[in-house]
């Protein structure tokens, strides 16, 4: 391969890359029906070790001399714009650099491992091959999303990732419960959706470009520091990231996804569609940080979401819950350092998430197989002997999550929470409420831990653990980069610091007892979980503790199981109002008005109907009266000529 | 010979055909609304003689042998129906024929 031929092929592989998984999808959802397993699982997997290795192969080519890859396919359309009568051609047109490459490696990477476990967990399902069409649909538009140069790109590839999410929550569609989640879900980021939409439209309408660099560029000298036009667009962006991200207020959605089989909880609702909001913010931050205001409310949005979420988990029974909780966590986590101006800690919490999410999400759903698909927490117990593999990948999850020093967890959120203190966004306060966020996840991991794996075993049947390779293989993919993954940190490191402008803080006034805090907080919630929790990982079978297992039905834990209100908040305030409207207005008024026109003809009908007696004598009549009226007109006519 | 001014013929024409017509429109029995046709007819045909014999022209009459012709068809087809009537329904009351209402 000469030098000279290099660059070519490169931009040609990366505008293939999106594509392997459309190609899959169109045969699996067209012949579907006549495949066999292997053949589908083939086909799927296949499509998504094509796109991984494509994007090894782009990612390996970039490099400081090379820091931005552009393939240009086709242009799309043409945008007239009237203020300065230019024309904007919109592009089909694929832009990879640092970010767009993190996210390209998580997006292929964790969604083949995904891939291949759920060739396997959904074997048994009649639907299989409509199940992978689904994953590898959703792998295209967020590649189309991550990868996108212009804005309308990324908007396609946005509003494509929700669709799937809508598609695959209610895929088991024969229940009503997992209907409506999807519906739910569809709807609740719609609202945000829409908010990012107008934001675009305002930000074309302001500088005329939707092209990303542009946007950077123009952004930079149009606007100074604290614009109130960036201010607004800045305000919008993050509407559609809260609605996607699951953040406050819009995160009702999420708990709710988990209707979905398990990996679809891990490949979207955990590894990667709900980081887009993430990934959002971090690509507009030229527009943010104009609007530094807005990058506060991120700051305290993520550290309230992080807050409520994390009190949310500690009351939940369902083992999904719990981690969909984690989730939404983990990602105001990253939503707090972005508002921080830690952009690229953000990213990298957010690759270090993804691994440890998505396996635990998969082992979760190794164990709900196991059990017959009983996912309480209260009936679990004492898996620790009976699922010894499971419970060691999964307790690797957890170290991972709670950020025990090592793991990858560790590595990524204590950059967030490093840079939180002397943030000119963030500040002390923001500093405390991560750390109370850190505590209450070690605090309910452990109580995860408690109840599904150890203390006396709830669960009397006998377990079917799954014996595929697959799962295997997969699930210890994902353990082995869970622990390994904070080596990632210099690399991610030194490929982000091209995006993203050097946010300046004063590192003065930091006093020295911060990271020793930081590091020691995992291990207070330890330690108190190990002795309040005492009772859930007890060995005694005596029957006075029974009683712990059954859900406690007091006011306040139902209250967090609830979500702390917001369902039923929204129920009341949105919901009721908007179902009793529609009831009232049932005969809609304009149909109304519209069917006036159909009554008014019906009536003429009837009086003509009448008319046709089938009488011969009264259509003789008729006609003799027409002729007499007709010879009245015709001699009135002729004597008034005449008398002229 | 006194000629007969023509407003006299059409005068008395109207007359007869108004008749015919009231016939045509309130008898029941078919073979009566028969009968008031022709005296429809009739009434016709005396109006085209006096405008023929008005104006010294033939045409008039011509029409009139037209309007007999036509007649004598008529009368021939509408008493072939009125037997294939009263066969069928045992009346000759036009009002029992009205199937065809909408």
């Amino acid at each position: 391969m000469n030098d000279a031929m290099l660059p070519l092929i490169t931009e040609t592989v990366l505008a293939c890359l999106p594509f392997y998984p459309l190609i899959s999808f169109v045969l699996l959802i067209s012949f579907g029906k006549h495949l066999s397993w292997r053949v589908a699982a083939g086909l799927s997997v296949g499509a998504m070790v094509f796109s991984a290795l494509s994007s090894l192969f782009v990612i390996q080519q970039l490099s400081i001399d090379v820091p931005v890859i552009t393939s240009h396919l086709w242009t799309w359309f043409t945008l007239a714009e009237e203020v300065n009568q230019t024309t904007t051609s919109i592009n089909i047109k694929f832009y990879l650099d640092g970010l767009s490459a993190v996210m390209i490696s998580v997006v292929t990477g964790i969604g083949l491992l995904i891939h291949i476990f759920a060739a396997a967990y959904m074997k048994e399902d009649e639907n299989f091959s409509r199940f992978m069409a689904y994953m590898n649909l959703f792998i295209v538009a967020m590649l189309i999303l991550v990868l996108a140069d212009n804005l309308v790109l990324l908007y396609l590839g946005w509003e494509g990732v929700g669709l799937c999410s809508f598609l695959l929550i209610g895929f088991w569609y024969h229940e009503k419960a997992n209907v409506m989640a999807a519906r739910k879900a569809f709807i609740v980021t719609r609202v945000g959706d829409t908010a990012m939409a107008i934001g675009l439209f305002m930000l074309f309408k302001e500088l005329g470009q939707l092209t990303i660099v542009d946007i950077t560029q123009s952004a930079q000298t149009l606007w100074t520091t604290g614009d109130d036009k960036a201010y607004w667009i800045a305000l919008l962006l993050l509407g559609g990231a809260v609605g996607k991200s699951a953040q406050l207020p819009l995160q009702t959605w999420l708990p709710d996804a988990m209707a979905g089989p398990t990996p679809v909880s891990a490949l979207i609702h955990a590894a990667t569609m709900v980081t887009a909001g993430v990934y959002l913010i971090a690509r507009m931050n030229s527009v943010f940080l104009l609007a530094p205001q807005v990058m506060t409310y991120v700051a305290w949005l993520g550290a309230a979401t992080l807050i409520l979420a994390g009190i949310a988990a500690l009351a939940q029974s369902d083992i999904k819950r719990v981690l969909a909780y984690s989730t939404m966590s983990q990602i105001g986590y990253m939503m707090l350092s972005l508002g921080a101006g830690a952009f690229s800690a953000g990213v990298f919490h957010l690759m270090t998430h993804a691994f440890f999410k998505a396996l635990l999400f998969l082992t979760a759903g190794a164990i709900i197989l196991a059990l017959h698909h009983q996912q309480n927490l209260f009936k679990m117990g004492g898996l620790l002997k009976r699922l010894p593999f499971e419970t060691a990948l999964f307790a690797v999850g957890l170290v991972c999550l709670i950020a025990l020093p090592g793991s990858s967890g560790f590595f990524s959120k204590e950059a967030i929470i490093a840079q939180l203190w002397s943030s000119n966004t963030a500040g002390p306060l923001l500093w405390t409420c991560a750390i109370f966020g850190a505590l209450l996840t070690s605090i309910y991991s452990c109580r995860l831990f408690f109840l599904a794996f150890m203390g006396e075993s709830r669960f009397e049947q006998s377990l079917q653990p799954s014996s595929s390779k697959l799962v295997k293989y997969s699930l210890i993919a994902l353990a082995v980069l869970s622990l390994v993954g904070g080596m990632f940190g210099n690399i991610i490191e030194t490929s982000l610091a091209q995006v993203f402008p050097l946010v300046t803080r004063s590192a003065l006034n930091e006093p020295n007892w911060l990271h020793s805090v930081a590091i020691a907080t995992p291990f207070v919630g330890i330690i108190f979980s190990w002795f309040y929790f005492a009772s859930y990982r007890s060995k005694d079978s005596a029957g006075l503790n029974k009683n712990i297992f059954i859900e406690s039905t007091s006011g306040l834990a139902n209250f967090c199981r609830q979500g702390l209100g917001f369902d039923c908040l929204y129920h009341w305030l949105l919901v009721k109002p908007y179902c009793s409207l529609a009831k009232l207005n049932r005969r809609d008024i304009f149909d109304q008005l519209i069917m006036l026109n159909a009554w008014y003809v019906a009536l003429l009908h009837d009086v003509l109907k009448s008319s046709q007696t089938g009488k011969l004598r009264w259509y003789a009549a008729a006609i003799g009266l027409a002729t007499f009226l007709l010879l009245l007109v015709l001699s009135v006519d002729v004597i008034s000529t005449e008398a002229s | 010979m006194i000629a007969i001014p023509l407003s006299h013929i059409l005068i008395l024409a109207s007359i007869l055909f108004v008749i015919g017509f009231i016939g045509v429109i309130t008898r029941k029995n078919t073979l009566f609304i028969l009968m008031s046709l022709e005296v429809m007819l009739n009434a016709v045909g005396v109006a085209f003689i006096g405008a023929g014999s008005a104006w010294q022209q033939a045409d008039g009459q011509v029409m009139f042998i037209l309007i007999l012709t036509l007649a004598a068809a008529e009368v021939a087809l509408g008493l072939a129906l009125l037997i294939q009537m009263q066969r069928r329904f045992k009346s000759l009351d036009i009002d029992n024929l009205s199937k065809l209402k909408g």
